[in-house]
């Protein structure tokens, strides 16, 4: 209930900062059409030679599309502007006053940044996906829908803690901040199945940097190419990392002895 | 001319001692700049696997060469200089530049020449290694593989003047990510970026050869790997030469009208 809560204030904040120029709900919507007016165009030049991409025919590869536009919207919606925050504010000592707050802190420096015009990147994704599906016709079945739903929140989780840990590992080191520009050059490669891509490639996609969980798996799901060993692996993964990056944190406050001390 | 040689020595000298400060964010931009290429290269490597080992004259190794040939030429004209200047003028520190005796745009030249000598042992490197992973055909033809340096240089230069004259954009509006956005997708599928030029649909391809992208980074690629007719290859040194000339007259244009509406920050 804390959560919500507190991530509405942190909306309201968002709307209210960037009401204030209203020019740019024009630009950033024109410039979200346009990348994924981009990357739909791509698609086209690719299947104007072929009608399989690697087992996955063009409506499915739209769903990838949608489903890359929309986990990338709410990576950028939140989860970036947060971290990226939180690196900040351990680099210029602001970190202390959120100590200081009666709630969560790792609650708090999740949430405290919010970047709202990245909402057009999930609308449209939404879109997308919505119309890609349509397309596919009666072969995504309830059981596909719930296993995408849950693929899709265990992507969220599997992304979030892995920013967490970067981030926090601020605590030591000075340039992390680059290493999330890493995953943000890397996420790009989920654009399309992870599955055409090499082993190395893949792996990398994978384990390294968790773009596949991010968008290729809950496509999958979608489009019934998942197997109970991936959901359960991924699943699994999702739990482990969150526990992990949540006593991460915590070992880092406890050692963290506040930039005025 | 003496003075100008001078401010080249130096800001290669600046740029090489900030860029082994900054080996991080080298490290970015190599990424950024091997991802794309080899994603494409992935794409149509399966695309032509699985329709039979060609598509459009290429083959699954023609489009590992030209690819990772994609990968250097592009490497070699990119510029950042958009980004530079929205914060150039945005926090006034163009001011000091314009103090200066010389013309600005001759360190950013520098800045970006010297900054490539230090990532090109990387990118060289990287090259190598795609094509031992990827197996690419080269068709290497003597005079086509002469020509390529002159066609690169062009290249270069053409890039740089195009880049630095939409970087100017920056004078008249704070919304240049936009701009720059539009510039990158035309840059994408009418350069050769997404796919061979030749595989694009005609209309593309008509714009193409009037439009500069193509003569900035698809030409050079094609011409080393000996895909063109030696009067293909003359047609596109004269136009790269034309449009080199044109943007010249265009920076110089749009640089002066620029200054002008330009009040420092802080002033």
């Amino acid at each position: 209930m804390t959560t919500i809560r507190l991530l509405g204030v942190f909306f309201r904040v968002g709307v209210m900062s960037e009401l204030a120029y209203r020019v740019n709900f024009l630009v950033r919507l024109f410039q979200s059409l346009l990348q994924l007016g981009t990357a739909l165009a791509g698609l086209a030049v690719v299947f104007s030679y072929t009608d399989t991409l690697g087992g996955w025919r063009p409506d499915e590869v739209i769903a990838l599309v949608g489903v890359y536009s929309l986990v990338g919207g709410v990576i950028r919606l939140i989860v970036q502007p947060s971290m990226e925050r939180l690196i900040e504010s351990i680099h210029d000592g602001t970190l202390d006053f959120t100590l200081t707050k009666p709630e969560d802190a790792q609650l708090l420096v999740s949430v405290q940044g919010v970047e709202i015009w990245e909402v057009f990147d999930i609308v449209l994704g939404f879109g997308v996906l919505t119309v890609a599906l349509s397309r596919m016709g009666e072969s995504v079945g309830a059981w596909q829908a719930g296993a995408f739903a849950v693929m899709l929140l265990a992507g969220g989780a599997i992304v979030y803690s892995f920013w967490l840990i970067l981030a926090t590992t601020s605590f030591w080191f000075v340039r992390v901040e680059n290493v999330l520009m890493i995953f943000q050059s890397m996420y790009e490669a989920g654009r399309w199945p992870i599955s055409l891509y090499p082993g190395w490639l893949r792996f990398g996609l994978t384990f390294l940097v968790p773009v596949a969980f991010a968008t290729t798996v809950p496509a999958e799901a979608l489009t019934g190419r998942l197997n109970g060993q991936t959901l359960l692996g991924a699943l699994a993964l999702a739990a482990a990392l969150l526990v992990a990056s949540r006593l991460f944190w915590r070992v880092a406050i406890r050692h963290y002895s506040g930039a005025s001390a | 001319m003496n003075g100008l040689v001078d401010v080249y020595v130096q800001q290669f000298k600046t740029t090489l001692a900030l860029q082994v400060q900054y080996r991080a964010a080298l490290v970015i931009w190599v990424i950024g700049h091997v991802l794309e290429p080899l994603i494409y290269l992935v794409i149509w490597s399966v695309v032509s696997t699985s329709t039979g080992g060609s598509v459009g004259g290429f083959t699954t190794g023609g489009f590992a060469a030209y690819f990772i040939l994609l990968m250097l030429v592009n490497h070699v004209t990119y510029t950042w200089i958009m980004y530079e200047y929205e914060y150039r003028v945005r926090h006034g520190a163009l001011s000091f530049a314009l103090l200066r005796p010389v013309h600005p745009i001759h360190s950013d030249i520098a800045d970006n020449v010297s900054s490539k000598l230090i990532t090109m042992p990387g990118m060289l490197l990287t090259a190598v290694g795609l094509a031992l992973l990827f197996k690419p055909t080269f068709h290497l033809v003597p005079w086509a593989v002469v020509a390529t340096l002159p066609a690169l240089m062009l290249a270069f230069l053409l890039r740089f003047l195009v880049e630095w004259t939409l970087a100017l954009a920056a004078f008249w509006t704070t919304r240049v990510s936009a701009i720059n956005q539009m510039y990158f997708v035309a840059v994408l599928f009418l350069s050769g970026q997404v796919a061979p030029l030749s595989l694009l649909p005609h209309t593309i391809q008509v714009a193409a050869t009037i439009l500069p992208f193509y003569w900035t980074i698809g030409f050079p690629v094609e011409l080393l790997l000996g895909r063109l007719t030696p009067t293909q290859a003359w047609t596109g040194l004269v136009a790269q030469a034309v449009w080199l000339t044109l943007s010249l007259v265009l920076v110089r244009i749009v640089w002066r009208a620029g200054v002008r509406v330009y009040s420092a920050v802080g002033a």
